[in-house]
């Protein structure tokens, strides 16, 4: 047999190191379309609650707007189910190119191309255009789908102190000598929920010759006035060079992702990039979908603007009830606890309380940095918002940490 | 050994540490496994040690356990020194 009993405890030892580290991911099933209120098997093998919905990325509610519905079932329709194909033998249909104009123009960018996913986008678009005379150099907090892209790529890489505009410069100054510079950013950082100044990026890259590349997955349809992302709220739509982003998020939730920029850049991950080159095309029902949505959201900003106000209400309530959040003013509202413990028993009676909620904890966040990550939506109604804050303020008061700072949560519960 | 402890200590608060974060960070204070410096930006440290110290760190060399203190960093680059 090839797979032996002296093979499957070296497997099995793995996952028990895992577990007494205390890390291991529970398994956690949905028994209902995404949505603010659903249905879920938790633990394993329990009969159903209908709990409220607070840490999807479903930021402008629309994994199951019927619209959105309509479309996919359209898509599939007339374009069917699946290509049976990569991008460049037989796999791009009109509607990949519609979209992928559509995407273009909604971000302000010269051209567009789509990924499987935006995890696909991000490993594949260092190694595309970058090589070994050019330099990447990224906040140190950048998602880890983009950490794993620059390191498939053979052009050297530094990091930035996180948001440190005076490291950043250093760093610039330190590798003007490079054939190019490329700066790596969030838009949204996705733990923490704030935005990276890309105002000062912008003026940086152009003082010391170098491109910008931002992740905008969990900024792009709600961040900006008219939801474009991270640069229209800065100002600066003209002044970053690539973006990439996800349809699996405020896009509709399904998946796929794509880069999105000057046109030679796109070029290159056309001709280069490997996800793309040798992974399936993005089937036409979501494609479809994802045409629906950017429709949706360029023709009226009612969904970001709801979900900008369920921020400011629901950001309100969590101080006035004494939860200490990281200030800010995206929809990732992190309850700061330190203490993975704490969070981990806090999110676990809030469940009991029918609020669905993970607490985060390193390596996902910096050590001593626990936190439950509260997500927001254009599908919450107040009343749900309401219901989650008398949670969080019943849930804080059995634990004692209602009205703390940080140095008092530690002093309490130790980090 | 302690003028490469107190520069690499140097380093380490200079590229790592926040100016308003109030951490104390020592030469046995633990980098990696504390969270301070992570694998992805323990490149920087790596490039620093070789160009200051023209050695060559190899990938098998410059684990999280060997540069998980100044006094661990130190003890490999003096290696190299001989």
């Amino acid at each position: 047999m090839a797979y032996s009993e002296k093979t499957r405890d070296v497997f099995t030892g793995e996952i028990v190191a895992i577990k007494d580290k205390g890390l291991f991911k529970e398994k956690r099933f949905i028994c209902s379309p995404q949505d603010a209120e659903i249905t879920v098997e938790y633990p394993e093998g329990s009969s159903l609650s209908k709990v409220l919905n607070f840490c999807a990325n479903n930021y402008l509610g629309l994994s199951s707007h019927p619209d959105v519905v309509k479309a996919a079932h359209e898509g599939l329709d007339a374009r069917g189910y699946g290509m049976s194909s990569v991008r460049f033998i037989c796999g791009t249909q009109d509607i990949h190119r519609e979209l992928q104009d559509k995407v273009s123009k909604f971000l302000g960018m010269e051209d567009t191309l789509l990924f499987p996913s935006c995890m696909d986008a991000n490993s594949g678009v260092f190694e595309a255009v970058l090589g070994q005379d050019d330099v990447i150099i990224a906040d140190r907090l950048i998602h880890a789908s983009l950490v794993d892209g620059i390191r498939l790529c053979s052009a050297e890489y530094d990091t930035f102190k996180h948001m440190n505009m005076k490291h950043l410069r250093k760093k610039l100054e330190l590798h003007q000598d490079k054939r190019t510079r490329m700066v790596v950013t969030d838009g949204v950082f996705s733990m923490d929920g704030d935005l990276a100044p890309l105002d000062e990026m912008v003026a940086l890259c152009n003082e010391y010759d170098a491109m910008l590349l931002v992740d905008e997955s969990h900024a792009s349809g709600f961040i900006g006035k008219t939801g474009r992302g991270t640069h229209e709220h800065f100002g600066v739509i003209d002044g970053v060079d690539i973006i990439t982003t996800t349809f699996g998020k405020g896009l509709g939730g399904a998946s796929g992702g794509c880069v999105s920029g000057r046109k030679e850049i796109v070029e290159l991950c056309r001709q280069k990039a490997r996800p793309y080159l040798f992974s399936n095309s993005l089937a036409p029902p979501i494609v479809n979908a994802s045409i629906k949505v950017i429709d949706l959201i360029s023709g009226s900003t009612e969904r970001r603007d709801k979900l900008e106000w369920n921020t400011e209400y629901f950001r309100k309530g969590m101080e006035e009830a004494g939860l200490n959040i990281r200030p800010g003013e995206t929809p990732i509202v992190p309850v700061m606890l330190y203490n993975a413990k704490l969070a981990n028993d806090m999110a676990r009676d809030m469940y009991a309380e029918g609020i669905y909620v993970i607490g985060f904890f390193f390596p996902v966040v910096p050590a001593g940095a626990a936190r439950i990550r509260v997500q927001l939506s254009a599908a919450h109604e107040k009343e749900h918002l309401d219901k989650c804050v008398e949670a969080f303020r019943k849930v804080g008061e059995k634990y004692g940490i209602l009205g703390l700072g940080k140095s008092e949560i530690i002093e309490k519960y130790g980090n | 050994m302690d003028k490469m402890k107190e520069v690499v200590l140097e380093y380490v608060i200079d590229e790592y540490i926040d100016e308003d974060d109030d951490e104390e960070v020592g030469v046995d204070s633990p980098l990696i496994s504390s969270g301070i410096v992570d694998s992805f930006s323990m490149v920087s440290l790596k490039r620093f040690l070789e160009n200051k110290y023209k050695v060559r760190l190899s990938d098998e060399e410059a684990t999280p356990e060997a540069f998980d203190t100044v006094t661990s960093i130190c003890s490999l680059v003096q290696k190299h020194l001989g």
